[in-house]
């Protein structure tokens, strides 16, 4: 599992492996927000905890049509079927390390973005709180999706369609929480509660119904 | 009142466009589906199944 | 080949699709009759009963509105139904029935959009509003759209029916979780909403109407979900004899 971990992680940090590609569309879609709404540097920290959540979430998608496609490529998904270890758990630390090389990135990248958006200090630590808690539910949903991914010939579109719904209720709390910090009379905790709540039990069914998928695509 | 009338008249007759529709979809796929299962039979096509019986 | 191993899975007497075409011929001019008298009865009752002395005729579009909300959530509930029939029991009219649920679901819901954004301009002043409930049942339209999208991504009814069963469940357990946070969402945002669908306690005037209207409703899906189920297995079966054909084709050569 470690040596699985390690891989992947490994894979995804070389050139091409996207995790890079992943940080670069968060910074250049973050960038393109102020050409369409105006260099209003007020509204811009009004708004930007939302936009800064708004790329993390489309970059998050980019990257997970991959998830499971090089190892259908190179056959090792057959053996990752076929092997002892259950396939949730392959799955899980096949999330956790897709998300070490592509949605941390994108957390530590978010401070410096936040700075080109006018955010106070206390507005971007909390973005990025919320970003390092939420990220993990995208990744884990996305799984799913990404194994159902695996059987269409071209899928990323269709699945960046069927995966966005279902992350609604994660950019909702991520969002609301990073505004409760800097807005006073709303509270922070509550949605930061429910964000990780949301993120464990996407981390439950996640790995499952890609598991699921996985197998009833390869038989 | 009038344009209220004009309301609730679009939305009837969308529904009614949108109940017609789903009907009309549905009686037409099921008689294209049916001439094709004819026209396999008179071609003497059958399942396995219904060899011995005419359904 | 295939009609060997449709034989065998196809063993149980309710599964049975040729039992099942029987049963859908004697079902459904039943079905048809009761959904018409219905939708009569149900149509005749709306426009016979006064309107609101608040909401004005408008309130006639209640009678279409509500209840196609109600259809298209308990559409996708047939559907997850369905979808456990497939992953968890392998019925072989579960991937079906959900196949040819998503349709009349998606057109359930594009109704009460429809209807619901036409009684919402003329009682709040605008077409649309970011109400938890508008919310929501616009993602599950998404949703709808989405699963019918993959069904036909897939070529193979096998493969596509248990990839879609996946996503229906997520969507299933989801679907709270939308609810809930839109509705926190909302709240958050907009906390003095003029807004109020629910209103004043629905008199028995109209609450007459819009049950029969929506057991006509649900009637009517029923209905539909039958002669649909039942065009999906003809499709599935002309497929089948095409295949064979060409086999013998090649056989003969």
């Amino acid at each position: 599992m470690t040596a699985l971990f390690l891989r992947d992680i490994r894979l995804a940090v070389r050139a091409g492996g996207g995790a890079m590609i992943g940080v670069l569309f968060f910074l250049t879609v973050v960038a393109v927000v102020p050409f369409a709404i105006g260099p209003d540097l007020n509204l811009l920290s009004r708004i930007g905890p939302a936009i800064l959540w708004i790329g993390a979430l489309l970059s998050c998608l980019l990257g997970l049509d991959r998830l499971f496609q090089a190892e259908r490529e190179d056959g090792s998904l057959d053996l990752m079927l076929m092997q002892e270890t259950p396939l949730v758990l392959t799955v899980l630390v096949k999330c956790v390390a897709h998300w070490m090389a592509s949605g941390l990135p994108l957390v530590l990248a978010a401070p410096l973005l936040g700075l080109f958006m006018n955010m106070d200090s206390l507005a971007i630590g909390a973005t990025m709180l919320t970003l390092l808690v939420g990220t993990p539910a995208i990744t884990f949903i996305g799984a799913a999706g990404a194994g159902v991914a695996v059987a269409l010939p071209r899928g990323g579109l269709l699945v960046s369609i069927l995966v966005l719904p279902l992350a609604i209720p994660v950019l909702i709390f991520g969002v609301s929480a990073a505004y409760a910090a800097v807005q006073d009379p709303a509270p922070f905790l509550p949605p930061l509660m429910i964000l990780i709540a949301i993120t464990l039990f996407f981390a439950v069914i996640g790995p499952v119904a890609a598991a699921a998928a996985l197998r009833s695509s390869s038989d | 009142m009038s344009p209220h009338v004009a309301y609730v008249a679009a939305s009837y007759a969308a529904a009614a466009v949108l109940i017609l529709a789903l009907i009309g979809w549905v009686f037409l796929d099921g008689r294209a589906r049916r001439q094709e299962l004819k026209k396999l039979e008179e071609a003497g096509v059958r399942r396995r199944s219904e060899t011995k019986r005419t359904s | 080949m295939t009609d060997n191993s449709l034989a065998i899975r196809k063993f149980s007497d309710l599964a049975n699709p040729t039992r099942f075409l029987a049963l859908a011929a004697r079902l459904l001019p039943w079905l048809i009759g009761a959904t018409v008298l219905f939708f009569v009865a149900g149509l005749t009752l709306a426009f016979t009963t006064e309107g609101d002395y608040q909401q004005g005729e408008t309130v006639r579009i209640m009678y279409i509105h509500v209840p196609a909300a109600w259809l298209s959530m308990m559409c996708y509930t047939v559907m997850a139904i369905s979808a456990l029939g497939t992953l968890v029991w392998r019925h072989p009219l579960a991937d079906v029935s959900a196949k040819a649920a998503a349709p009349i679901g998606a057109a359930f819901t594009l109704m009460a959009l429809i209807t619901g954004s036409l009684w919402g301009k003329p009682m709040w002043g605008t077409w649309w509003v970011w109400d938890a409930r508008l919310t929501s049942v616009f993602v599950l339209f998404l949703m709808y759209l989405g699963l019918i999208a993959l069904n036909r991504a897939i070529d193979e009814p096998g493969k596509a029916a248990k990839l879609c069963a996946i996503l229906i469940l997520i969507g299933f357990v989801n679907i709270p979780i939308i609810k809930f946070s839109v509705e926190w969402w909302n709240t958050l945002h907009q906390p003095a909403s003029v807004v109020r669908l629910d209103g004043p306690t629905i008199d028995p005037e109209f609450l007459r109407p819009l049950l029969v209207m929506a057991v006509a409703y649900t009637l009517l899906f029923f209905t539909l979900h039958i002669a649909a189920m039942r065009n999906e297995i003809w499709r599935r079966r002309v497929m089948a004899l095409r295949r064979q054909a060409a086999r013998s084709i090649d056989r003969e050569a």
